[in-house]
């Protein structure tokens, strides 16, 4: 791992240290906020395939039931009795805050516009498939409904999820690596000069006791 | 208020107009791009694509995935299923876990 490139001084350490502390528990909180996303995650992208599932067979179902329809009646005639819905539907998109992720709600509202069925056409040019085919496509509406929500719920939390663990691993295999590394070598640094330091002292205090030494030994040698 | 609007070839989506959807037809893959980028400027917080027309817009459809709206989701189109619905299940898992965990039950 590479080291900081800082001057080893005692400052720079203290900030350092700082910065370790700050380091350790941003990456503690984003563990947790990894692993609780991921488990969020999980269970939404199982429901998620389960109504997909659901949603694609039923789809089909309504395609073929379509099919007949078309089969048995014009193109012109199924256009005409389509071209007018009865139903409206409208949506209201509410936001959830899961983990900090912004994630849609939808409710809908189906706003039926005189009577009691959901069919916009007559009886007497169409044909009973396409009836079929109708209540078949809005039983399905409520689970669409669910898949859109969980579907775009579960794109966000994938990336939202992607970016945690990038951050988790920068700080647990680069940063504080780093930090440690330097503050490690700062104090090696520091610890070297102390040591630098005594033993220059003691050398200059033996320089000096044997400057006195000799000095004393001369004095003495002059007074005999 | 929100709408939802349905895109994709006309055989498919035909009926999604009885209950109130909106529905626009596609035939070709310049088409669906330009009408894809309509919808969202529009305001459509909802838009579901047929598997078929969204095989061939695949980069602008992923262009709006991370964005908060709108929600793109794939349908199965009236020539059957591409799979591909499924397939972005999966990825979103991939990407998530870092490798498909969930398929031994699907």
């Amino acid at each position: 791992m590479a080291r900081l490139n800082v001057n080893p001084t005692r400052m720079v350490l203290t900030n350092l240290k700082k910065r370790l502390r700050t380091a350790r528990r941003g990456h503690k909180l984003l563990k947790d906020k990894r692993d609780e996303l991921m488990k969020k995650f999980l269970e939404m992208v199982r429901e998620n395939r389960k109504e997909r599932e659901i949603v694609e067979q039923k789809l089909m179902e309504v395609h073929s039931r379509f099919i007949l329809a078309r089969a048995l009646m014009s193109d012109t005639h199924l256009e005409e009795a389509l071209i007018f819905p009865k139903q409206k539907v409208s949506l209201k998109a509410s936001s959830r805050n899961i983990m900090s992720v912004e994630v849609p709600e939808f409710e809908f509202t189906t706003e039926n516009q005189g009577g009691s069925d959901i069919f916009p056409y007559g009886m007497a040019n169409t044909s009973g498939e396409l009836d079929g085919a109708i209540i078949a496509l809005s039983e399905v509406t409520p689970h669409l409904l669910r898949l859109a929500e969980l579907e775009k719920a579960c794109q966000l939390m994938a990336d939202e999820i992607e970016k945690t663990r990038r951050r988790v691993n920068a700080l647990e295999y680069v940063m504080i690596p780093n930090l440690e590394e330097t503050i490690k070598y700062i104090v090696m640094k520091l610890d070297e000069n102390e040591r630098g330091n005594l033993t220059r002292l003691m050398k200059v205090k033996d320089m000096m006791l044997e400057q006195a030494h000799q000095f004393e030994a001369r004095q003495k040698a002059k007074e005999v | 208020m929100h709408k939802i609007a349905v895109m994709g070839d006309r055989d498919s989506i035909l009926g999604f107009k009885a209950i109130g959807f909106d529905v626009y037809p596609t035939d070709s893959k310049e088409e669906s791009a330009n009408l894809l980028s309509q919808l969202v400027d529009e305001g459509y917080a909802l838009i579901y694509i047929t598997e078929q027309a969204a095989s061939e817009i695949n980069e602008e459809i992923s262009r709006y995935r991370s964005s908060y709206f709108p929600a793109i989701i794939l349908i199965p189109g009236s020539k059957g299923t591409l799979g591909i619905g499924m397939r972005a299940v999966k990825e979103s898992v991939e990407k998530a876990v870092g490798a498909d965990i969930l398929s031994h039950d699907g």
